[in-house]
């Protein structure tokens, strides 16, 4: 995630003198061309999806960063509180699609790959099988109403696979603070309806085709070491 | 509304329920007159009628709102998601607990004062998806005339204001939504108000006027990411200001919305 500094001072009053820094964020780019994982996903919705959407998020989490942050300084604490929605809201599309594109790569790259290795066998532990697993997810995807995402997260606590849903852009870890997301699949609308329109359990089924396993592996044996 | 009919050993009933009620009660029936035609596959048996919610067709042709919402969005709007929330409440009525109830009844009901029901999110969404095609029409748009634009300029200021008011709310919501011009029953005035899902005025008692739905398949298809496009359009082209006109006068039964002008002899 790349990072900008913007470095405000506030004025130098001889009691109180300090630096007071506002870390911005900028739209991550992706790790692949916008047609590379079709025809599971089309590219003019990675397209719209990473360079509206996605920006979209990150420039109004600046904009919401911003208004917090005078806030905060002038004390203004119900200010504060009503930034937080859209604090969620935008930080957390921000945070869920900037996993979201880790978490999908193409076919040529090990797309659809089945996980091997300690994540393998904890899948296999956990659900039965991988298939059980993908099933589940599915199933849970479909039947969100409304928009959200559904997650295979790590309990860190528990030493668990668990597959969460959140709603809108709730980040996972307001389902529970030891979850560590490993994959992460957007079922809002926008991320299949021009390819698939109201059929979302035909983009749940052909996702799996680009799934990154390499990438939910390195974090799973990174957070349960 | 789907009437079927069900054999029930216990009571009688010879007659065809009335269009507007979902409820058949036992004392409306009277053996005695044959001015029913209705045929009785097993005479002497008795016969309960159950009736489930069926789509209701928009009143326009499917293409009839072109350019601003294709034919294509209208096809799968209604005929996909509408439709599946239909045939979810009915499957849910089986063994509700709110069968019988008219869908306002049950929106307001299954609300159940934030906790939701069940049944809520799908009555709530056939309900609304219904009002949504009627506040609708094609060549709609432009400007209410009349005592509609009166009220809109006495709460709003001006049509201008009210347009930057509901075009703000739609464009305000975080995730899908609605956004509704309602009339307060208490304050006796129109207001602009986004919702979150499913839910719509009815549930804090106040009078819808006119809903726009604001989840992505109501406009992915024809304007992508563009959302200010397309409240734009709805505003400027689609919105059915008859329509307005006769919920306006139906809500006048149940708010007085000022002293009836009583011409001077």
């Amino acid at each position: 995630m790349a990072l900008r500094s913007v470095v405000s001072r506030k004025t130098l009053a001889p009691a109180l003198r300090h630096y007071r820094s506002l870390t911005t964020f900028t739209l991550p780019d992706l790790p692949y061309d916008y047609g590379a994982l079709e025809p599971a996903i089309s590219g003019e919705i990675m397209r719209l999806h990473h360079q509206k959407h996605h920006q979209t998020y990150v420039t109004n989490y600046n904009k919401a960063l911003e208004q917090l942050d005078a806030a905060v300084s002038k004390g203004d604490a119900k200010g504060v509180v009503q930034l937080q929605s859209a604090l969620k809201f935008n930080g957390g599309g921000h945070v869920n699609h900037s996993i979201f594109w880790q978490n999908l790569k193409p076919v040529s790259e090990g797309g659809g790959e089945p996980p091997h290795g300690a994540l393998g066998w904890a899948i296999d532990k956990d659900f039965g099988s991988l298939e059980a697993l993908v099933k589940k997810i599915n199933s849970e995807g479909a039947a969100l109403q409304g928009s959200g995402w559904v997650w295979l997260a790590l309990d860190k606590e528990q030493k668990i696979l668990k597959v969460e849903t959140t709603p809108n852009q709730d980040p996972l870890v307001t389902k529970g603070v030891s979850l560590v997301p490993l994959l992460g699949v957007d079922v809002w609308e926008h991320a299949y309806y021009l390819q698939y329109k109201n059929v979302r359990p035909d983009y749940l089924a052909n996702i799996w085709n680009v799934i990154n396993w390499k990438y939910a592996s390195e974090v799973y044996e990174k957070e349960s070491a | 509304m789907v009437l079927q009919l069900v054999m029930a050993p216990n009571w009688c009933g010879c007659g065809v329920a009335s269009a507007n009620s979902t409820k058949i009660s036992t004392n409306a029936f009277k053996m005695s007159s044959n001015r029913f035609n209705f045929s009785k596959p097993y005479p002497g048996r008795a016969y309960r009628v159950t009736a489930y919610y069926s789509l209701t067709t928009p009143p326009y042709e499917l293409d009839a709102l072109e350019p601003y919402m294709s034919k294509r969005t209208v096809e799968i709007h209604w005929g996909k998601h509408h439709n599946e929330h239909v045939e979810r409440l009915n499957k849910h009525l089986k063994t509700s607990a709110f069968y019988g109830h008219t869908l306002e009844e049950m929106v307001k009901a299954t609300y159940n004062n934030g906790s939701p029901l069940v049944e809520f999110n799908d009555s709530s969404s056939v309900w609304s998806h219904d009002f949504f095609w009627e506040s609708m029409q094609p060549n709609g748009g432009s400007m209410p005339k009349g005592g509609v634009l009166d009220q809109i300029e006495k709460d709003f200021g001006t049509f201008t204001n009210f347009k930057d008011e509901f075009t703000f709310a739609a464009l305000s919501i975080f995730g899908p939504g609605w956004v509704w011009l309602y009339l307060k029953k208490n304050e006796r005035k129109l207001a602009v108000a986004p919702t979150q899902n499913a839910i719509s005025p009815l549930v804090w008692g106040d009078i819808p006027i006119i809903g726009l739905d604001m989840w992505e398949h109501a406009y992915y298809l024809d304007y992508k990411d563009d959302r200010s496009a397309y409240v734009n359009n709805f505003l400027d082209h689609l919105v059915s200001w008859h329509s307005v006109m006769v919920r306006m006068m139906r809500a006048e039964a149940f708010v007085n919305l000022g002293e009836p002008k009583i011409p001077v002899a």
